[in-house]
């Protein structure tokens, strides 16, 4: 029988349960089956006019029933329809899940389609005011609940009926990978047996869009929508918004091997550091992202040499890819030029607060396919950037061991390293 | 529905090096800034809140106090790139790092973990009514919106809206970077922060946590999150507890915000410093309120956390809404024992910051070993003596509740 403790003395966190939902369709066995193939989910934005925007592609996700309902509503959907698969997998009962709620998901805002309609719901007053009078007089709690930070967690733990107060929360482009580490954590420190950890991000409106291009932070090759996303790419120009969700199953090992369940993944270790630098930029020196790395492999007990490939950030924004070539060579040294590291990214856009979830379970099933998503777009190599980026084309891999990176705006960066067997 | 965290060890020694204890207070209100300044107006007797009826009329509010920004975030160009709520944050914990001794100081710094109740900024109001202006007369409302947004809106602004980037802030201008978490949710996230800031420190695995929040009321965005549901009360000012079948939902809000520095007994001691308190069980919970669990909630976390025996202080943050309010009024009421302290009838309600505002002042408390006098003496009663344990409720006006202990040192 395998060991039930890690390295610290602490439970060892398997995963049970895996869903995923993104542009590439619903589920991981169409997720896989496209992810592998190469094929793209960024798409002409068709959710909203895109008459003056210079960014008119996404990866959002057009094909649920809450698609064009509003970013609230849509996230709940995505997280919803991810925890559902991924509770299903591990065998527990969908409505009594019995452990705690850790969602990572948008700040949420009245989405304008309401404040319009509650503005010329009235003629009395302008601005503000009359917003106010409006609202006052609202007899259903619909809108209400859309502008709470903790609704869409309320709903979901309603839903799966998950324990205790859940908490949601935001580390910007990190966020799924601080869900995931909150469940780990409370594994670790006995508070549970099980955690439910989702990312979830329906939030593509068209202000977050303007926001976002308003930072240049977004891709505007528009012409060929697939071809935008193209991490580690000298043209690169950018990310692409996108939506998506992800959800992990985590469970302590002991509890999962004493109920006979499948056993996924293993969440070896979490690392975290905050920059002080920027609020969009990273500290030259990529020394917070270094640490957050060296700081997942020694949590995960494991040195520079068992790491076997690398979900990237890769967002293909110039600044991220150039910072994350330079904090992984750093802990990697020369071995990283033979490192496989790729992003999947570039099929299925930067899904923002979900990224981290969803590429934990594309790590996971890496490793348990033996097959490693490529990097698609990888016409035009950065030559400051030498990395086995996975080209264009899936590889077959045995591989044991992933680090998965999540660097945020704000600085908050967060890393995973996941490995396919217990010690 | 309950039970996230499993009770407190009875065989764990009462006292431990990982016990947590409350090294740092940082407040802002509109009673002022510090724990000596809110300490002052609030045990005055009769002390009469600080109250704007005019500028959100048929709102009142607490308004901030005459803040000096520069003298927490001593860079113009970090002030420029937040909104005040940010500002408010950042400066909020600035003082509760130089209140704990470690402010400036790179090593505890750089080693310390932060956990960050936020919701959202602020957004422009000039711009949102300009669009919905122009919406009247405009059937291509979604045209309309790419238009004046793409070349209305200040690009940085994105910036002082995001949530987590209050704690981005704290980073840049304070260098806190062990790490960096932001719970969203209202009250429930400032219960859910420093419930994991303290099962962090217990475990091992931080030392020194800063865990707080802040809320900028004076904006009609902030005023609409409560108000779409009818949360606000209207009409004259009443205390928290006497806003039942006022016209409105019976919350009044404040600007404000309320950071802790969390840390090791051990490690405190080991660096000398002044300990306010020690902060003992926080627990959590979810009453599913429709189905009517609330009442049943409360008094199954009241039995959760321990309570000593006899009369016991408890600072409760009490929204004033009309259904949590009497609800938590009601289990309150029912444990006798309990001398309560609605603070909120003199700051107003400040959302994310209730809960690490409710623990700093029963720390202050159990430090200065006295408690407060009434804050309204129709419903409170008095208490006599030196506390030598606190309780702190935060009962969310909308949904999710926790409660927790804080103890002489």
């Amino acid at each position: 029988m395998a060991n039930l403790r890690d390295h610290m003395g602490r439970p060892i966190v398997a995963v049970t349960g895996i869903g995923v939902v993104t542009s590439l369709g619903i589920g991981k066995a169409d997720n896989w089956a496209a992810l592998t193939s190469g094929k793209s989910g960024i798409h002409p934005i068709t959710r909203f006019p895109v008459d003056h925007l210079n960014t008119r592609i996404s990866g959002m996700v057009d094909f649920l029933p809450s698609s064009s309902k509003g970013a609230s509503h849509l996230t709940y959907e995505l997280a919803e329809t991810a925890a559902h698969e991924a509770v299903s997998e591990a065998g527990l009962d969908s409505g009594d899940f019995g452990g705690p709620l850790f969602l990572a998901s948008p700040p949420v805002e009245l989405d304008w389609a309401d404040r319009f309609s509650l503005y010329n719901s009235d003629k009395q007053e302008a601005g503000a005011e009359r917003l106010l009078r409006v609202a006052r007089g609202l007899k259903e709690l619909d809108v209400f609940e859309t502008t709470q930070f903790g609704s869409i967690a309320d709903r979901l733990a309603d839903r799966f009926g998950t324990r205790g107060l859940p908490i949601t929360l935001s580390t910007a482009c990190a966020s799924g990978a601080t869900a995931i580490q909150l469940g780990v954590e409370a594994i670790r420190r006995g508070e549970c047996d099980k955690a439910l950890s989702i990312g979830a991000d329906g939030s593509a409106t068209a202000e977050a869009l303007i926001r976002f291009s308003l930072l240049s932070a977004l891709s505007t090759h528009n012409d060929i929508p697939e071809k935008a996303s193209k991490p580690f790419s000298k043209d690169r120009d950018g990310f692409v918004l996108a939506e998506g969700s992800g959800a992990l199953v985590l469970e302590s090992l002991e509890a999962a091997v004493a109920r006979g369940a499948t056993i996924l993944g293993i969440l070896r270790g979490c690392g975290e550091k905050a920059d002080d630098f920027h609020r969009t930029r990273s500290k030259p020196d990529g020394s917070p992202a270094i640490a957050a790395v060296r700081a997942a492999l020694a949590d995960a007990g494991l040195g520079e040499d068992e790491i076997d490939y690398v979900n990237a950030h890769g967002t293909s924004t110039p600044e991220n890819d150039k910072m994350e070539h330079l904090s992984l060579s750093t802990v990697f040294g020369e071995r990283i030029g033979s490192m496989p590291i790729s992003s999947n990214k570039s099929m299925i856009g930067h899904t923002l607060s979900a990224a981290g979830a969803v590429e934990a379970a594309f790590s996971l099933m890496t490793m348990r396919e033996s097959v490693i998503p490529p990097t698609i777009n990888y016409d035009n190599p950065d030559p400051a950037i030498v990395l086995d980026v996975v080209p264009n084309k899936k590889r077959d891999a045995e591989v044991g061991t992933v680090l998965s990176n999540s660097f945020g705006f704000g600085g908050q960066n967060t890393c995973l390293v996941m490995a396919r067997e217990p010690v | 529905m309950r039970k996230l965290k499993k009770p407190p060890d009875p065989q764990q020694p009462p006292m431990s090096s990982h016990d947590v204890v409350i090294t740092g207070i940082g407040l802002v209100s509109s009673l002022g800034e510090g724990p000596d300044a809110h300490w002052q107006k609030l045990t005055q007797p009769g002390f009469q809140p600080v109250l704007e009826a005019e500028r959100f009329a048929p709102y009142t509010i607490h308004p901030l106090p005459e803040i000096d920004w520069n003298l927490q975030i001593a860079k113009r160009g970090d002030q420029r790139q937040m909104e005040t709520w940010q500002r408010l944050g950042t400066y909020a914990a600035g003082l509760a790092l130089d209140d704990a001794g470690i402010k400036g100081n790179d090593e505890l710094c750089t080693t310390m973990d932060m956990v960050v109740a936020a919701g959202g900024g602020e957004r422009d109001e000039a711009v949102d009514a300009v669009i919905l202006a122009a919406s009247e007369s405009r059937n291509d409302r979604d045209v309309l919106l790419n238009e004046k947004l793409t070349t209305e809106l200040r690009p940085t602004l994105f910036l002082a809206q995001l949530s987590n980037l209050l704690a981005g802030n704290i980073s840049i201008v304070h260098k806190v970077t062990g790490s960096s978490r932001t719970f969203m949710g209202e009250e429930g996230a400032g219960v859910s922060a420093v419930e994991t800031a303290a099962a962090r420190i217990r475990s091992g695995q931080s030392t020194h946590v800063l865990v707080g929040g802040a809320f900028q009321t004076e904006h009609s965005d902030m005023l609409l999150g409560y108000e779409l549901a009818g949360y606000l009360h209207r009409g004259p000012w009443k205390p928290v507890w006497q806003r039942q079948g006022s016209e409105g939902g019976g919350v009044v809000t404040g600007s404000g915000g309320a950071f802790l520095v969390l840390e090791q007994r051990e490690h405190a001691k080991n660096r000398g410093r002044k300990i306010y308190a020690e902060l003992g069980p926080v627990v959590s919970g979810r009453a599913r309120r429709r189905q009517g669990e609330l009442n049943s909630e409360i008094a199954a976390l009241l039995k959760q956390a321990n309570l000593p025996d006899g009369d016991l202080l408890t600072i409760s943050a009490a929204s004033g809404g009309h259904a949590a309010t009497a609800a938590e009024k009601a289990v309150l009421d029912a444990n006798p024992a309990l001398a309560v302290r609605a603070f909120s009838t003199l700051t107003g309600h400040m959302k994310e910051a209730q809960f690490p505002f409710a623990v700093a002042l029963a720390a202050m408390a159990v430090d200065r070993g006295a408690g407060y006098p009434v804050f309204d003496a129709t419903v409170e009663r008095p208490f006599e003596g030196a506390p030598n344990s606190v309780l702190a409720t935060a009962i969310g006006y909308h949904q999710f509740e926790g409660l927790g202990l804080v103890k002489a040192a």
